[in-house]
Protein backbone atom coordinates (compact mmCIF):
# COMPACT_ATOMS: atom_id res chain seq x y z
CA UNK A 1 0.00 0.00 0.00
CA UNK A 2 1.15 3.66 -1.21
CA UNK A 3 -0.16 5.35 1.52
CA UNK A 4 -1.71 3.77 4.53
CA UNK A 5 -4.80 6.23 6.26
CA UNK A 6 -2.61 9.36 5.92
CA UNK A 7 -4.33 11.88 8.19
CA UNK A 8 -2.70 15.46 7.56
CA UNK A 9 -4.46 19.35 7.93
CA UNK A 10 -2.67 21.60 5.75
CA UNK A 11 -3.04 25.51 6.62
CA UNK A 12 -4.15 27.89 4.37
CA UNK A 13 -1.99 30.43 2.66
CA UNK A 14 1.84 28.61 3.72
CA UNK A 15 4.15 26.33 2.10
CA UNK A 16 3.48 22.69 3.66
CA UNK A 17 6.52 20.49 2.94
CA UNK A 18 5.96 16.43 2.71
CA UNK A 19 9.25 14.93 2.95
CA UNK A 20 10.33 11.15 3.41
CA UNK A 21 12.73 8.65 1.63
CA UNK A 22 11.78 7.35 -1.32
CA UNK A 23 8.70 5.57 -1.95
CA UNK A 24 7.29 6.56 1.30
CA UNK A 25 4.17 7.89 -0.82
CA UNK A 26 4.99 11.42 -0.88
CA UNK A 27 4.23 11.80 -4.65
CA UNK A 28 1.19 9.75 -4.43
CA UNK A 29 -0.13 11.43 -1.21
CA UNK A 30 0.17 14.92 -3.58
CA UNK A 31 -1.13 13.56 -6.76
CA UNK A 32 -4.11 12.52 -4.29
CA UNK A 33 -4.67 16.11 -4.00
CA UNK A 34 -5.81 16.29 -7.34
CA UNK A 35 -7.35 13.29 -7.83
CA UNK A 36 -4.20 12.10 -10.77
CA UNK A 37 -4.50 9.15 -7.84
CA UNK A 38 -7.53 8.13 -6.55
CA UNK A 39 -8.04 7.50 -2.94
CA UNK A 40 -9.30 3.84 -2.08
CA UNK A 41 -10.97 5.14 0.47
CA UNK A 42 -11.36 8.45 2.44
CA UNK A 43 -12.10 11.55 2.07
CA UNK A 44 -9.63 14.70 0.86
CA UNK A 45 -11.83 17.90 1.63
CA UNK A 46 -10.43 21.64 0.53
CA UNK A 47 -12.23 24.31 1.78
CA UNK A 48 -14.24 21.96 4.08
CA UNK A 49 -15.69 20.32 0.56
CA UNK A 50 -14.71 17.31 -0.60
CA UNK A 51 -12.60 16.94 -3.79
CA UNK A 52 -15.19 14.34 -5.43
CA UNK A 53 -18.16 16.51 -6.04
CA UNK A 54 -16.68 18.75 -8.79
CA UNK A 55 -15.41 17.26 -12.14
CA UNK A 56 -11.78 16.19 -12.54
CA UNK A 57 -10.70 18.54 -14.62
CA UNK A 58 -12.23 21.57 -13.38
CA UNK A 59 -10.52 20.44 -9.88
CA UNK A 60 -7.38 20.26 -11.88
CA UNK A 61 -7.23 23.28 -13.31
CA UNK A 62 -8.09 25.27 -9.97
CA UNK A 63 -4.57 23.90 -8.47
CA UNK A 64 -1.53 24.77 -10.15
CA UNK A 65 0.73 22.10 -10.37
CA UNK A 66 4.73 22.05 -10.69
CA UNK A 67 6.84 18.75 -11.79
CA UNK A 68 10.59 17.46 -11.70
CA UNK A 69 12.15 18.37 -15.29
CA UNK A 70 9.21 21.18 -15.19
CA UNK A 71 7.22 18.89 -17.87
CA UNK A 72 7.13 21.96 -20.49
CA UNK A 73 5.22 21.06 -23.55
CA UNK A 74 8.37 21.29 -25.75
CA UNK A 75 6.45 21.88 -29.13
CA UNK A 76 4.83 25.22 -27.41
CA UNK A 77 6.10 28.82 -26.89
CA UNK A 78 7.61 29.51 -23.63
CA UNK A 79 4.45 31.89 -23.49
CA UNK A 80 1.94 29.70 -24.84
CA UNK A 81 3.14 27.04 -22.28
CA UNK A 82 2.59 29.69 -19.44
CA UNK A 83 -1.15 30.42 -21.41
CA UNK A 84 -2.23 26.67 -21.11
CA UNK A 85 -4.30 26.61 -18.20
CA UNK A 86 -5.91 30.21 -18.84
CA UNK A 87 -6.68 28.48 -22.26
CA UNK A 88 -8.21 25.26 -20.95
CA UNK A 89 -10.60 27.98 -18.82
CA UNK A 90 -11.72 29.31 -21.97
CA UNK A 91 -10.06 32.77 -21.56
CA UNK A 92 -9.38 34.75 -25.11
CA UNK A 93 -5.84 34.27 -26.64
CA UNK A 94 -5.17 37.65 -26.26
CA UNK A 95 -5.94 38.04 -22.42
CA UNK A 96 -3.73 34.51 -21.73
CA UNK A 97 -0.99 35.73 -23.49
CA UNK A 98 -0.95 38.69 -21.87
CA UNK A 99 -1.44 37.32 -18.57
CA UNK A 100 1.07 34.78 -19.46
CA UNK A 101 3.99 38.08 -19.85
CA UNK A 102 2.57 39.32 -16.44
CA UNK A 103 3.91 36.07 -14.79
CA UNK A 104 7.21 35.55 -17.00
CA UNK A 105 8.50 39.02 -14.89
CA UNK A 106 6.66 37.83 -11.68
CA UNK A 107 8.92 34.66 -12.05
CA UNK A 108 12.12 36.48 -13.28
CA UNK A 109 12.04 35.39 -16.75
CA UNK A 110 13.56 38.18 -19.52
CA UNK A 111 10.36 39.17 -21.83
CA UNK A 112 12.65 38.13 -24.82
CA UNK A 113 12.16 34.80 -23.85
CA UNK A 114 8.27 34.75 -24.68
CA UNK A 115 8.27 33.11 -28.36
CA UNK A 116 11.80 30.40 -27.82
CA UNK A 117 11.02 26.64 -27.19
CA UNK A 118 11.52 25.26 -23.72
CA UNK A 119 14.68 23.55 -25.84
CA UNK A 120 16.07 27.22 -26.21
CA UNK A 121 16.26 27.51 -21.92
CA UNK A 122 18.60 26.27 -19.22
CA UNK A 123 16.99 23.81 -16.78
CA UNK A 124 16.87 26.68 -14.06
CA UNK A 125 15.03 28.61 -16.53
CA UNK A 126 12.29 26.00 -17.54
CA UNK A 127 11.81 25.13 -14.26
CA UNK A 128 10.75 29.00 -13.62
CA UNK A 129 8.12 28.80 -16.72
CA UNK A 130 7.01 25.54 -14.69
CA UNK A 131 6.19 27.54 -11.80
CA UNK A 132 4.88 30.66 -13.99
CA UNK A 133 2.73 27.95 -16.18
CA UNK A 134 1.29 26.99 -12.61
CA UNK A 135 0.69 29.89 -11.42
CA UNK A 136 -1.12 31.53 -15.08
CA UNK A 137 -4.86 31.29 -13.62
CA UNK A 138 -3.97 32.28 -9.74
CA UNK A 139 -5.41 29.17 -8.16
CA UNK A 140 -5.47 29.23 -4.77
CA UNK A 141 -3.78 25.89 -4.43
CA UNK A 142 -0.11 25.29 -5.81
CA UNK A 143 0.87 21.17 -5.69
CA UNK A 144 5.07 20.84 -6.21
CA UNK A 145 6.66 17.87 -6.83
CA UNK A 146 9.98 17.97 -6.48
CA UNK A 147 10.59 20.88 -8.49
CA UNK A 148 13.52 21.62 -7.85
CA UNK A 149 15.80 17.87 -7.43
CA UNK A 150 16.78 18.45 -11.30
CA UNK A 151 18.70 21.66 -11.08
CA UNK A 152 22.13 21.79 -10.06
CA UNK A 153 22.42 23.71 -6.24
CA UNK A 154 23.43 27.29 -7.11
CA UNK A 155 20.46 27.24 -9.69
CA UNK A 156 18.66 25.22 -7.19
CA UNK A 157 18.94 27.76 -4.26
CA UNK A 158 18.26 30.59 -6.37
CA UNK A 159 15.11 28.76 -7.49
CA UNK A 160 13.64 28.15 -3.81
CA UNK A 161 14.68 31.84 -2.83
CA UNK A 162 12.44 33.17 -5.84
CA UNK A 163 9.55 30.76 -4.64
CA UNK A 164 9.82 32.45 -0.78
CA UNK A 165 9.72 35.97 -2.84
CA UNK A 166 6.98 34.89 -4.66
CA UNK A 167 4.75 33.39 -1.91
CA UNK A 168 5.33 36.68 0.29
CA UNK A 169 3.42 38.28 -2.47
CA UNK A 170 0.86 35.99 -3.49
CA UNK A 171 0.61 34.05 -0.37
CA UNK A 172 -0.92 30.46 -2.20
CA UNK A 173 -1.60 27.31 0.07
CA UNK A 174 1.27 25.40 -1.58
CA UNK A 175 2.23 21.61 -0.85
CA UNK A 176 5.86 21.11 -1.62
CA UNK A 177 7.13 17.18 -2.01
CA UNK A 178 11.04 17.25 -1.81
CA UNK A 179 13.00 13.95 -0.79
CA UNK A 180 15.79 16.68 0.73
CA UNK A 181 15.33 17.54 4.16
CA UNK A 182 17.52 21.09 3.37
CA UNK A 183 15.27 21.59 1.19
CA UNK A 184 11.77 21.39 3.26
CA UNK A 185 13.43 22.97 6.27
CA UNK A 186 14.15 26.07 4.06
CA UNK A 187 11.11 26.10 2.14
CA UNK A 188 8.63 24.46 5.46
CA UNK A 189 6.06 26.85 7.06
CA UNK A 190 5.26 23.24 8.25
CA UNK A 191 6.77 20.00 7.16
CA UNK A 192 5.62 16.68 7.15
CA UNK A 193 7.88 13.90 7.50
CA UNK A 194 6.44 10.52 5.88
CA UNK A 195 7.78 7.02 6.42
CA UNK A 196 7.27 4.13 3.89
CA UNK A 197 3.69 3.47 3.35
CA UNK A 198 2.31 7.02 3.78
CA UNK A 199 2.76 6.57 7.38
CA UNK A 200 3.40 10.59 8.85
CA UNK A 201 6.36 10.30 11.17
CA UNK A 202 6.13 13.86 12.57
CA UNK A 203 4.34 17.38 11.20
CA UNK A 204 5.80 20.00 12.84
CA UNK A 205 7.52 23.77 11.48
CA UNK A 206 11.19 22.91 10.75
CA UNK A 207 12.64 24.31 14.02
CA UNK A 208 10.66 22.02 16.07
CA UNK A 209 11.27 19.25 13.64
CA UNK A 210 15.16 20.00 13.99
CA UNK A 211 14.98 21.08 17.64
CA UNK A 212 12.92 17.46 18.69
CA UNK A 213 12.35 14.88 16.34
CA UNK A 214 9.95 12.24 17.07
CA UNK A 215 11.66 9.49 17.04
CA UNK A 216 14.85 7.80 16.04
CA UNK A 217 13.35 7.55 12.22
CA UNK A 218 13.05 11.28 12.03
CA UNK A 219 16.29 11.78 13.62
CA UNK A 220 17.92 9.64 11.21
CA UNK A 221 16.50 11.44 8.49
CA UNK A 222 17.39 14.83 9.29
CA UNK A 223 21.33 13.78 9.49
CA UNK A 224 23.76 14.00 11.81
CA UNK A 225 24.24 17.92 11.75
CA UNK A 226 21.10 18.62 12.60
CA UNK A 227 22.17 20.63 15.69
CA UNK A 228 24.09 23.07 13.03
CA UNK A 229 21.54 23.20 11.14
CA UNK A 230 19.30 24.04 13.39
CA UNK A 231 21.79 27.31 14.00
CA UNK A 232 19.95 28.32 10.68
CA UNK A 233 17.17 29.51 12.63
CA UNK A 234 18.62 31.62 15.64
CA UNK A 235 19.73 35.36 14.12
CA UNK A 236 22.83 36.15 14.75
CA UNK A 237 21.08 39.99 16.38
CA UNK A 238 21.95 39.01 19.83
CA UNK A 239 26.28 38.57 19.50
CA UNK A 240 28.07 41.28 21.09
CA UNK A 241 30.52 42.44 18.54
CA UNK A 242 33.61 43.85 19.59
CA UNK A 243 34.25 46.85 17.09
CA UNK A 244 37.76 47.49 18.76
CA UNK A 245 40.02 45.31 17.58
CA UNK A 246 39.31 46.82 13.75
CA UNK A 247 41.83 49.00 12.39
CA UNK A 248 42.31 50.77 9.22
CA UNK A 249 44.45 50.92 6.87
CA UNK A 250 46.07 53.71 7.09
CA UNK A 251 45.85 53.94 11.19
CA UNK A 252 48.58 55.75 12.76
CA UNK A 253 50.86 54.17 15.51
CA UNK A 254 49.23 55.30 18.52
CA UNK A 255 45.68 53.87 17.27
CA UNK A 256 47.69 50.72 16.65
CA UNK A 257 48.70 50.52 19.50
CA UNK A 258 46.19 51.19 21.97
CA UNK A 259 44.27 49.01 19.94
CA UNK A 260 47.10 45.84 20.16
CA UNK A 261 45.19 44.99 24.12
CA UNK A 262 41.75 45.33 22.82
CA UNK A 263 40.79 41.90 23.79
CA UNK A 264 41.67 39.85 20.73
CA UNK A 265 44.98 38.40 19.72
CA UNK A 266 44.01 39.92 15.95
CA UNK A 267 43.25 43.07 14.88
CA UNK A 268 40.90 43.24 11.55
CA UNK A 269 42.48 45.76 9.22
CA UNK A 270 39.88 47.36 7.21
CA UNK A 271 40.45 49.70 4.19
CA UNK A 272 39.49 53.33 4.23
CA UNK A 273 35.58 52.69 3.34
CA UNK A 274 35.94 49.99 6.91
CA UNK A 275 35.52 46.99 4.34
CA UNK A 276 37.74 44.42 5.89
CA UNK A 277 40.95 43.36 4.20
CA UNK A 278 42.66 40.45 6.54
CA UNK A 279 43.94 39.84 10.53
CA UNK A 280 47.00 40.56 11.41
CA UNK A 281 49.35 40.10 14.68
CA UNK A 282 49.40 43.97 16.32
CA UNK A 283 53.20 43.48 16.35
CA UNK A 284 53.73 42.74 12.98
CA UNK A 285 51.43 45.99 11.96
CA UNK A 286 53.33 49.80 11.02
CA UNK A 287 51.87 52.38 11.08
CA UNK A 288 51.56 53.93 7.40
CA UNK A 289 52.67 50.72 5.65
CA UNK A 290 50.90 48.30 6.31
CA UNK A 291 51.38 44.99 3.68
CA UNK A 292 48.28 44.00 2.34
CA UNK A 293 49.81 40.91 1.21
CA UNK A 294 50.48 39.76 4.80
CA UNK A 295 47.34 40.09 6.24
CA UNK A 296 45.80 36.44 7.10
CA UNK A 297 42.37 35.82 5.06
CA UNK A 298 38.87 37.04 7.03
CA UNK A 299 36.95 34.00 5.66
CA UNK A 300 33.50 34.91 4.61
CA UNK A 301 32.29 37.63 6.55
CA UNK A 302 29.06 37.04 7.89
CA UNK A 303 25.75 40.09 7.81
CA UNK A 304 25.26 41.33 11.37
CA UNK A 305 21.46 40.26 12.56
CA UNK A 306 20.63 39.48 8.83
CA UNK A 307 22.16 36.27 9.06
CA UNK A 308 21.82 33.08 11.28
CA UNK A 309 23.93 31.77 13.68
CA UNK A 310 24.86 29.19 11.79
CA UNK A 311 26.46 31.56 9.03
CA UNK A 312 28.45 33.08 12.22
CA UNK A 313 29.73 29.73 13.44
CA UNK A 314 30.97 28.99 9.60
CA UNK A 315 32.78 32.20 9.23
CA UNK A 316 34.59 31.56 12.88
CA UNK A 317 35.40 28.12 12.19
CA UNK A 318 36.63 28.89 8.57
CA UNK A 319 38.83 32.35 9.81
CA UNK A 320 42.13 31.27 10.20
CA UNK A 321 42.40 33.21 14.00
CA UNK A 322 38.94 31.45 15.13
CA UNK A 323 37.15 34.99 14.97
CA UNK A 324 34.46 35.70 12.67
CA UNK A 325 33.97 39.02 10.98
CA UNK A 326 30.28 40.91 11.03
CA UNK A 327 29.41 43.17 8.28
CA UNK A 328 26.67 45.55 7.78
CA UNK A 329 24.73 45.85 4.60
CA UNK A 330 27.02 47.85 2.55
CA UNK A 331 30.15 44.96 3.45
CA UNK A 332 31.48 47.27 6.47
CA UNK A 333 32.69 45.92 8.64
CA UNK A 334 30.33 45.73 11.71
CA UNK A 335 32.52 43.97 14.63
CA UNK A 336 34.03 40.83 15.01
CA UNK A 337 33.23 37.67 17.24
CA UNK A 338 35.30 35.00 18.75
CA UNK A 339 34.16 31.32 18.33
CA UNK A 340 33.95 31.69 22.29
CA UNK A 341 31.33 33.86 22.03
CA UNK A 342 29.27 32.42 19.10
CA UNK A 343 29.59 29.60 21.52
CA UNK A 344 27.77 31.17 24.20
CA UNK A 345 25.61 32.63 22.02
CA UNK A 346 24.10 29.18 20.98
CA UNK A 347 23.75 28.10 24.59
CA UNK A 348 21.94 31.01 25.09
CA UNK A 349 19.81 30.56 21.95
CA UNK A 350 18.84 27.19 22.95
CA UNK A 351 17.95 27.92 26.72
CA UNK A 352 15.53 30.98 24.81
CA UNK A 353 14.13 28.35 22.71
CA UNK A 354 13.21 25.80 25.42
CA UNK A 355 10.67 28.88 26.26
CA UNK A 356 9.49 31.22 24.03
CA UNK A 357 11.55 30.67 20.48
CA UNK A 358 13.33 33.39 19.05
CA UNK A 359 13.41 32.39 15.50
CA UNK A 360 14.54 33.82 12.44
CA UNK A 361 11.95 34.02 9.66
CA UNK B 1 10.46 6.25 -82.38
CA UNK B 2 12.53 4.90 -79.52
CA UNK B 3 13.41 7.74 -77.49
CA UNK B 4 13.40 7.85 -74.14
CA UNK B 5 10.93 9.25 -73.33
CA UNK B 6 8.96 7.67 -75.76
CA UNK B 7 6.20 5.47 -74.02
CA UNK B 8 4.62 2.77 -76.42
CA UNK B 9 0.50 3.53 -76.61
CA UNK B 10 -0.38 0.31 -75.23
CA UNK B 11 0.10 2.20 -71.91
CA UNK B 12 -2.64 4.52 -72.72
CA UNK B 13 -0.73 7.28 -70.90
CA UNK B 14 2.46 10.03 -71.38
CA UNK B 15 5.52 9.88 -69.17
CA UNK B 16 4.18 12.38 -66.77
CA UNK B 17 0.92 10.68 -67.02
CA UNK B 18 2.60 7.73 -65.90
CA UNK B 19 4.21 9.95 -62.96
CA UNK B 20 0.63 11.21 -62.02
CA UNK B 21 -0.24 7.56 -61.95
CA UNK B 22 2.42 5.95 -59.95
CA UNK B 23 2.51 8.74 -57.34
CA UNK B 24 -1.67 7.90 -56.96
CA UNK B 25 -1.31 4.25 -56.83
CA UNK B 26 1.63 4.92 -54.04
CA UNK B 27 0.88 7.72 -51.89
CA UNK B 28 -2.92 6.69 -51.04
CA UNK B 29 -1.89 3.39 -50.26
CA UNK B 30 0.51 5.41 -47.38
CA UNK B 31 -2.39 7.93 -46.33
CA UNK B 32 -4.79 5.01 -45.92
CA UNK B 33 -2.14 3.21 -44.01
CA UNK B 34 -1.57 5.84 -41.95
CA UNK B 35 -5.36 6.49 -41.08
CA UNK B 36 -5.13 2.99 -40.27
CA UNK B 37 -2.30 3.08 -38.14
CA UNK B 38 -3.09 6.49 -35.83
CA UNK B 39 -5.83 4.81 -33.98
CA UNK B 40 -4.36 0.83 -33.87
CA UNK B 41 -1.18 2.69 -32.52
CA UNK B 42 -2.81 4.74 -29.67
CA UNK B 43 -4.69 1.07 -29.00
CA UNK B 44 -1.88 -0.30 -28.43
CA UNK B 45 -0.32 2.48 -26.87
CA UNK B 46 -3.17 2.19 -24.21
CA UNK B 47 -3.31 -1.53 -24.22
CA UNK B 48 0.13 -2.72 -23.76
CA UNK B 49 -0.06 -6.24 -24.53
CA UNK B 50 -1.79 -5.81 -27.70
CA UNK B 51 1.11 -4.20 -29.28
CA UNK B 52 2.88 -7.69 -29.33
CA UNK B 53 0.33 -9.35 -31.17
CA UNK B 54 -0.65 -6.54 -33.54
CA UNK B 55 3.40 -6.47 -34.72
CA UNK B 56 3.25 -10.40 -35.30
CA UNK B 57 0.27 -9.99 -37.71
CA UNK B 58 1.51 -6.41 -39.61
CA UNK B 59 4.89 -8.40 -39.90
CA UNK B 60 2.68 -11.98 -41.41
CA UNK B 61 0.79 -9.58 -43.61
CA UNK B 62 3.79 -8.05 -44.88
CA UNK B 63 5.47 -11.74 -45.66
CA UNK B 64 2.64 -12.51 -48.02
CA UNK B 65 3.60 -11.97 -51.57
CA UNK B 66 2.04 -9.23 -53.65
CA UNK B 67 0.49 -12.00 -56.04
CA UNK B 68 -0.95 -13.75 -53.60
CA UNK B 69 -2.67 -10.73 -52.45
CA UNK B 70 -3.69 -10.31 -55.86
CA UNK B 71 -5.21 -13.69 -56.76
CA UNK B 72 -7.41 -13.51 -53.67
CA UNK B 73 -8.29 -9.76 -54.11
CA UNK B 74 -8.91 -9.65 -57.73
CA UNK B 75 -12.01 -11.90 -57.69
CA UNK B 76 -13.48 -9.21 -55.63
CA UNK B 77 -11.76 -5.90 -57.10
CA UNK B 78 -11.18 -7.35 -60.56
CA UNK B 79 -7.85 -5.91 -62.40
CA UNK B 80 -8.00 -2.27 -60.76
CA UNK B 81 -5.29 0.16 -59.07
CA UNK B 82 -7.30 -0.80 -56.47
CA UNK B 83 -6.56 -3.91 -55.95
CA UNK B 84 -2.85 -2.96 -56.21
CA UNK B 85 -3.70 -0.58 -53.47
CA UNK B 86 -5.12 -2.37 -51.24
CA UNK B 87 -2.23 -4.99 -50.23
CA UNK B 88 0.29 -1.52 -50.11
CA UNK B 89 -1.73 -0.06 -47.91
CA UNK B 90 -1.27 -3.27 -45.75
CA UNK B 91 2.54 -3.46 -46.25
CA UNK B 92 2.71 0.42 -45.23
CA UNK B 93 0.88 -0.77 -41.14
CA UNK B 94 4.69 -2.68 -40.77
CA UNK B 95 5.95 0.47 -40.69
CA UNK B 96 3.87 3.00 -39.57
CA UNK B 97 2.22 0.82 -36.49
CA UNK B 98 5.61 0.66 -34.74
CA UNK B 99 6.32 4.18 -35.74
CA UNK B 100 3.33 5.34 -34.10
CA UNK B 101 3.28 3.66 -31.17
CA UNK B 102 7.64 4.69 -30.53
CA UNK B 103 6.40 8.22 -31.30
CA UNK B 104 3.71 8.07 -28.66
CA UNK B 105 5.59 6.25 -26.07
CA UNK B 106 8.66 8.86 -26.24
CA UNK B 107 6.84 11.85 -25.37
CA UNK B 108 8.01 12.27 -21.91
CA UNK B 109 6.23 11.03 -18.53
CA UNK B 110 6.53 14.69 -16.99
CA UNK B 111 4.84 16.24 -20.20
CA UNK B 112 2.30 13.80 -20.04
CA UNK B 113 2.23 14.05 -16.14
CA UNK B 114 1.63 17.92 -16.54
CA UNK B 115 -1.20 18.03 -18.72
CA UNK B 116 -3.37 15.72 -17.10
CA UNK B 117 -2.28 18.04 -14.38
CA UNK B 118 -3.51 20.92 -15.73
CA UNK B 119 -6.93 19.70 -16.33
CA UNK B 120 -6.65 18.20 -20.11
CA UNK B 121 -8.96 15.36 -21.08
CA UNK B 122 -8.11 12.24 -22.59
CA UNK B 123 -8.90 13.36 -25.84
CA UNK B 124 -7.62 16.92 -25.83
CA UNK B 125 -4.31 15.72 -24.32
CA UNK B 126 -3.90 13.37 -27.29
CA UNK B 127 -4.43 15.46 -30.33
CA UNK B 128 -2.77 18.79 -28.48
CA UNK B 129 0.06 17.42 -26.50
CA UNK B 130 0.79 13.48 -27.42
CA UNK B 131 0.00 14.13 -31.27
CA UNK B 132 2.08 17.21 -32.16
CA UNK B 133 5.31 16.20 -30.14
CA UNK B 134 5.07 12.61 -31.93
CA UNK B 135 5.04 14.34 -35.29
CA UNK B 136 8.60 13.66 -35.71
CA UNK B 137 8.98 10.25 -35.44
CA UNK B 138 5.74 9.65 -37.12
CA UNK B 139 7.12 11.55 -39.83
CA UNK B 140 10.43 8.97 -40.05
CA UNK B 141 7.91 6.46 -40.28
CA UNK B 142 6.31 7.75 -43.09
CA UNK B 143 9.15 8.55 -45.13
CA UNK B 144 10.31 5.11 -44.78
CA UNK B 145 6.45 3.98 -45.85
CA UNK B 146 6.52 6.21 -48.54
CA UNK B 147 9.48 5.26 -50.46
CA UNK B 148 9.04 1.56 -50.33
CA UNK B 149 5.20 2.35 -51.70
CA UNK B 150 6.98 4.09 -54.41
CA UNK B 151 9.50 0.77 -55.84
CA UNK B 152 6.38 -2.04 -54.61
CA UNK B 153 3.89 0.16 -56.98
CA UNK B 154 5.20 -1.57 -60.29
CA UNK B 155 4.41 -5.15 -59.05
CA UNK B 156 0.86 -3.72 -60.23
CA UNK B 157 2.45 -5.06 -63.86
CA UNK B 158 1.13 -8.26 -63.49
CA UNK B 159 -2.33 -7.58 -63.14
CA UNK B 160 -3.40 -5.43 -66.35
CA UNK B 161 -0.86 -3.06 -66.45
CA UNK B 162 -1.57 -1.72 -62.78
CA UNK B 163 1.90 -0.96 -62.38
CA UNK B 164 2.17 2.96 -63.25
CA UNK B 165 6.03 3.70 -64.36
CA UNK B 166 6.68 -0.24 -63.78
CA UNK B 167 4.31 -1.11 -66.70
CA UNK B 168 7.74 0.32 -68.34
CA UNK B 169 9.83 -2.58 -67.17
CA UNK B 170 7.13 -4.98 -69.21
CA UNK B 171 7.22 -2.72 -72.19
CA UNK B 172 10.99 -2.98 -72.48
CA UNK B 173 11.31 -6.53 -72.48
CA UNK B 174 8.67 -7.00 -75.07
CA UNK B 175 8.81 -4.42 -77.51
CA UNK B 176 13.27 -5.02 -76.55
CA UNK B 177 13.59 -1.32 -75.50
CA UNK B 178 15.77 -1.22 -72.67
CA UNK B 179 15.93 2.52 -72.16
CA UNK B 180 12.58 2.22 -70.93
CA UNK B 181 13.85 0.01 -68.50
CA UNK B 182 16.28 2.97 -67.10
CA UNK B 183 13.27 5.41 -67.59
CA UNK B 184 11.26 3.57 -65.12
CA UNK B 185 13.80 2.81 -62.79
CA UNK B 186 15.35 6.18 -62.70
CA UNK B 187 12.01 7.90 -62.56
CA UNK B 188 11.31 5.63 -59.22
CA UNK B 189 13.95 6.74 -57.37
CA UNK B 190 13.89 10.12 -58.61
CA UNK B 191 10.12 10.37 -57.16
CA UNK B 192 11.53 8.55 -54.01
CA UNK B 193 14.17 11.61 -53.18
CA UNK B 194 11.27 14.20 -53.96
CA UNK B 195 8.98 12.82 -52.11
CA UNK B 196 11.48 12.02 -49.24
CA UNK B 197 12.37 15.63 -49.68
CA UNK B 198 8.95 16.64 -49.37
CA UNK B 199 8.43 14.76 -46.17
CA UNK B 200 11.19 16.63 -44.84
CA UNK B 201 10.13 19.45 -45.75
CA UNK B 202 6.93 18.63 -43.65
CA UNK B 203 8.68 18.16 -40.79
CA UNK B 204 10.83 21.07 -40.48
CA UNK B 205 7.42 23.16 -40.90
CA UNK B 206 5.23 21.52 -38.44
CA UNK B 207 8.53 21.37 -35.70
CA UNK B 208 9.85 25.00 -35.41
CA UNK B 209 10.20 23.69 -31.75
CA UNK B 210 13.01 21.05 -32.55
CA UNK B 211 16.14 21.63 -32.06
CA UNK B 212 17.38 22.08 -35.61
CA UNK B 213 21.52 21.21 -37.06
CA UNK B 214 23.37 18.22 -36.93
CA UNK B 215 25.53 19.09 -33.51
CA UNK B 216 22.68 19.41 -31.66
CA UNK B 217 20.54 16.29 -31.80
CA UNK B 218 20.53 16.16 -28.13
CA UNK B 219 18.07 18.89 -26.04
CA UNK B 220 20.65 20.79 -24.82
CA UNK B 221 19.54 20.63 -21.25
CA UNK B 222 21.85 22.51 -18.53
CA UNK B 223 20.50 19.86 -16.20
CA UNK B 224 21.37 17.03 -18.22
CA UNK B 225 20.64 14.32 -16.06
CA UNK B 226 17.71 12.78 -17.85
CA UNK B 227 18.24 11.42 -20.87
CA UNK B 228 16.01 12.70 -23.32
CA UNK B 229 13.29 9.88 -24.08
CA UNK B 230 12.18 10.66 -27.51
CA UNK B 231 15.99 11.11 -29.06
CA UNK B 232 15.88 8.00 -30.66
CA UNK B 233 13.20 8.90 -32.69
CA UNK B 234 14.91 12.74 -32.59
CA UNK B 235 17.81 10.36 -34.65
CA UNK B 236 15.48 8.51 -37.01
CA UNK B 237 13.84 11.36 -38.01
CA UNK B 238 17.06 13.31 -38.57
CA UNK B 239 18.30 10.29 -40.39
Amino acid sequence: MAVDRLSLEIPDRSITVLVGPSGCGKTTTLRMINRMVEPTEGTILIDGVDSRQQPVNILRRSMGYVIQNAGLFQHRTIIDNIATVPRLLGWSKDKSRARARELMERVGLDAALAKRYPYQLSGGQQQRVGVARALAADPPVLLMDEPFSAVDPVVRKGLQDELLRIQEELGKTIVFVTHDIDEAVKIGTMVAVLRTGGRLAQFAPPAELLSSPADAFVEDFLGADRGIRRLSFFSSAGLDLLTAPIVAVDATAEQIAARADAGAPYLLVTDVDGKPLGWSEPGRLTAGRIDRGQLLSHGRPFVAGQESLRAALDCAVLSPTGWAVAVDGEGRAAGVVSQQAIGEAIRGAHEDSVGPAKVLR
Amino acid sequence: MSGFFDIPSDLQHSWWGLIGLHLREALLPVLAGLLLALPLGQLCVRVRWLYAPVLWVTTVLYAIPSLAFFVVLIDYTGQTELTVMIPLTVYSLVVLVPAIVDAVRSVPQETLAAATAMGFGPVRRYLQVQLPIAVPAIIAGLRVATVSSISLVSVGTLIGNQGALGNLLHDATIYNRPELAWNAVITMAVLAMLADAVLVLVRVLLTPWMPSGAGRRTTPRTAGTRPVPAEPALKDAAR
